[in-house]
């Protein structure tokens, strides 16, 4: 019964909701790896009669499944098991995909690329060529690709340049030296570049499929699609769902276990939730939120990973209101992260900086453990500082501290976090703040301009650096909504951009101590992510990016 | 009487027109686009989305150039299914939508309306307590709890229905239920109170007065005029119902069209606002039409366009 009321009562969150259905951040994704030889062999492989068929749900009807016009998580789920790069990635592990090996030159900016003789879903070859064709493509401003300008993060000689309409697609440092040889040229020594080719952008598309039907249509089009991961489109049902087959031709094919794949499109959790329990689906992205605690308290088939992403509140620095950096650290020590946390309850880690763990530095440490917490607290122990800090500034006990609103887009998850923090501020240091809440789009709109004092962030990086979340700040950057400008993170920015190991990552820790010490920000909490995967489902794997991958999966009754 | 059709026509047109007309406008009054993401577009990147969608145009040649789509058919792609066009979503979505919609719209006539009956007939007794009862909890509670409650117990206790979609002939029986909910117990509840309303009329009484069979009475002469306010009611119904609905299309996801009324408003997907609003309205239109004509039949004394 206690289940039931959870249900009902999420669904009528839902439909409060409704305005917020497209609020998800995009969600980048690298993809998975797999290795023929890390591939876990079913101890118990099932008679050759009985197909291996995965249930699946994807959640919403992606947008478009072409790698290089795809920017979204749904999207790139699927694109991961029917296309594949030059390398794979798999729990943050780089395993090598089309590409057998590469090399690094000396001076880290020409990475050779050395493919495998590998097929098309149609059984033409698969050459470097067509890697030059499909990069070409997507920073192509003709192509409209809407993640192009992830090329400016590549550093690849020229390609930023090319997707911002600026330069030449002839100039771009992408050349293949032969057919199963392709050349890359940096502008700067780009370590994660191997972890970041994985990601669905830079997955090869065969020219004459793309041509055959335009804007990405030809990749929804079972006749007409050509692919080259483990698995190719069968059929594809709008709004519905779709279905991949294995794919013969894939260079790895004999470690492919799965025979089908049969995915449905449903994005309403709760929903999804009920197929799952009565064995309809074996694999699910969403659970009732509801439902989110007593799974990771008690359902073994329940998994949490964090993502690399923050979730923050931003202060308008254009504002005199916070003019005073102690108002803005009394306001960053008067919050218990892990009272809020706790409440959310799925499996969020409380944000005392803004590099997210899972971060590695160049000694192999993790960025998030060894920047620390600033002097910040996770939990309520620093409420009495907080207090010391504002009556210093001004204003003991919040009084003659103006009264200000907290901005937000419509969604019961931001509001709970907008009350909390509400009566924190209201409790620990006497400060006044009202809720507002905006249709999301409107709210998009209203934080790029500036209109407001106190306005919730998240953001969520593509490749496993850190500067992938701290260029965020950078003066200009169009997510620095707070309107953050110092010289010297900047400075540190580009210092980081341009070198390697230790020096950069030095750069990175130093720029994360100014932005901790200016707080254009109040840092809340690290995102996690979750799915439901049936035991039967054995061998799968996702990218630390939060892409899933099947290439190794297989059904075990 | 052919003249009359043809104002009609007519009126119609400008009408749909003059509804795209005025969702144009506030669509693109309202901040955001297609285009707005939670991470920002840089400033090029955004220049060339809304070149190739054309949206880079002053808002009057994106008008003119949607009107000129939509005279001929085209409603444009959509911008939140690229390389699907908005023509695509409606050929998929309206057949599945429009066939749980005729199902909930047939159950809502052959019981609505008998039940609506039997209760004015049995005016305050135990029957006609029962229906209204039924009939107040059909009107509020909202379908999405019923959709709820429908997949709870009986895709999940008793598992006798698929949890979604409509790949077996049972999964019809959730969204049908759930969608027929409100509007039957509104047909049912209007039918008695028109009917009540009839049987006062004099002319009920000079029917008895004359000895016709009280079975003459009802079926010939009251219901038949008491239906006038059910028939208003239920033509505009159909066209609702059957262009889907949000809730219980995303309950039970089901593959209809009816989620893209809200979708497409949240994405800022204006060709998909446009063609849902614009199809809705003509659908519309249409009911209200054959409501007109039905008028005729039941009663020949509004018989349309018939010179005095």
């Amino acid at each position: 019964m206690k289940r039931f009321l959870s249900l009902l009562l999420v669904l009528v969150m839902m439909t409060s909701l409704l305005a917020a259905c497209g609020s998800k951040a995009p969600e980048p994704t690298t993809p998975v790896a797999e290795k023929p030889t890390d591939t876990p062999a079913p101890t118990d492989k099932p008679a050759e009669t009985t197909p291996q068929v995965l249930l699946w749900n994807v959640g919403a009807d992606p947008k478009t499944i072409d790698p290089t016009l795809n920017g979204a998580s749904d999207g790139g789920d699927v694109i991961n098991q029917t296309f594949e790069s030059l390398t794979r990635e798999k729990s943050g592990i780089v395993y090598p995909g089309i590409a057998e090996s590469w090399d690094v030159s000396e001076d880290g900016l020409t990475v050779t690329f050395h493919l495998r003789e590998s097929n098309w879903s149609d059984g033409s070859p698969l050459t470097a060529h067509d890697f030059v064709y499909s990069w070409k493509r997507g920073m192509d401003p003709a192509a409209a690709s809407e993640y192009s300008w992830i090329w400016e993060y590549t550093n690849v000689v020229g390609a930023a340049d090319a997707a911002f309409g600026e330069g030449s697609l002839d100039d771009v440092g992408i050349t293949a030296l032969d057919d199963y040889t392709l050349e890359v040229k940096l502008n700067n020594p780009t370590d994660y570049i191997l972890s970041l080719l994985s990601f669905y952008h830079f997955m090869p598309v065969k020219q004459s499929a793309v041509e055959a039907k335009a804007d990405g249509a030809w990749a929804k089009d079972p006749a007409l699609a050509v692919s080259n991961g483990p698995f190719v489109l069968t059929s594809y049902r709008i709004g519905q769902g779709l279905t991949l087959e294995k794919n013969p031709e894939y260079w790895n094919a004999a470690n492919v276990m799965l025979d089908k794949i049969d995915a449905v499109f449903i994005d309403e959790a709760s929903t999804a939730y009920q197929a799952y329990q009565s064995g309809e689906l074996q694999f699910i992205p969403q659970v009732p939120t509801a439902e989110i605690p007593r799974l990771i308290a008690e359902d073994p088939e329940f998994y949490v990973f964090p993502l690399l992403g923050t979730y923050y509140y931003n202060f308008n620095l254009n504002l005199d209101l916070w003019a005073d950096v102690r108002v803005r650290k009394a306001i960053n020590m008067a919050i218990d992260r892990e009272l809020i946390t706790d409440t959310l309850g799925a499996g969020q880690v409380p944000a005392a900086g803004f590099v997210p763990p899972g971060l590695l530095d160049d000694k192999g440490n993790d960025f998030f453990e060894t920047a620390g917490t600033y002097g910040l607290a996770t939990d309520g122990s620093k409420i009495a500082e907080a207090q010391a800090l504002l009556a210093e500034a001004g204003f003991p006990g919040g009084a003659g501290f103006p009264a200000f609103t907290i901005m937000y887009n419509t969604s019961e998850a931001h509001q709970m976090v907008a009350e909390i923090i509400q009566e924190m501020l209201k409790t620990n240091l006497g400060l006044n703040a009202s809720l507002e809440n905006q249709e999301w789009a409107v709210f998009q709109d209203t934080r790029k301009v500036g209109d407001y004092e106190l306005a919730r962030g998240g953001w969520l990086t593509d490749f496993m650096d850190p500067s992938g979340l701290l260029s965020v700040f950078t003066t200009g950057n169009a997510y620095n909504d707070p309107k953050f400008s110092n010289a010297e993170y900047d400075r540190l920015l580009s210092l980081s951009a341009q070198t390697r190991g230790d020096e950069h990552f030095d750069a990175l820790y130093a720029a994360q101590d100014i932005l901790m010490t200016e707080l254009p920000i109040v840092p809340i909490y690290h995102y996690s992510d979750f799915m439901l995967v049936s035991d039967v489902v054995v061998g799968w794997d996702r990218s630390v990016l939060g892409t899933v991958d099947f290439s190794g999966v297989s059904i075990v009754k | 009487m052919g003249s009359y059709y043809l104002k009609r026509v007519i009126s119609s047109i400008v009408t749909i027109l003059l509804i795209a007309t005025l969702t144009f406008t506030m669509m693109h009054s309202i901040p955001g686009g297609p285009f707005t993401r939670e991470r920002p577009v840089p400033a090029e990147i955004l220049r060339s989305l809304n070149e190739k969608y054309n949206l880079d145009a002053p808002l009057y040649v994106q008008y003119f150039d949607y009107m000129k789509g939509l005279v001929t058919f085209d409603l444009g792609p959509s911008y939140s299914k690229i390389g699907t066009s908005v023509n695509d979503l409606l050929v998929a979505g309206f057949p599945t939508s429009a066939k749980i919609g005729l199902m909930a719209s047939v159950l809502i006539i052959i019981l609505g309306i008998p039940v609506g009956i039997i209760s004015a007939l049995k005016q305050n007794k135990p029957i006609d307590y029962f229906v209204m009862f039924m009939a107040t909890l059909g009107v509020t509670v909202p379908s999405f709890v019923v959709a709820t409650l429908i997949i709870y117990f009986f895709a999940g206790k008793l598992g006798w229905i698929p949890s979604f979609g409509l790949t077996s002939p049972l999964g019809y029986i959730g969204p049908v239920i759930a969608l027929t909910g409100y509007s039957l117990s509104f047909v049912a509840r209007l039918t008695r109170s028109s009917m009540l309303e009839v049987l006062r009329q004099d002319y009920i009484r000079t029917a008895r007065a004359n000895g016709l069979k009280e079975f003459s009475v009802i079926g010939k002469h009251a219901v038949k005029n008491a239906l006038i306010p059910v028939v208003t009611y239920i033509g505009p119904m159909i066209a609702a119902i059957l262009t889907g609905s949000f809730v219980v299309e995303k309950i039970f996801a089901v593959p209809g069209m009816g989620r893209y009324y809200v979708e497409s408003v949240t994405n800022r997907d204006y060709t998909t606002i446009m063609g849902m609003t614009v199809f809705y309205a003509a659908f519309y239109i249409v009911m209200v039409l054959f409501v007109d004509i039905a008028y005729g039949f039941i009663d020949p004394r509004i018989r349309l366009g018939k010179e005095k």
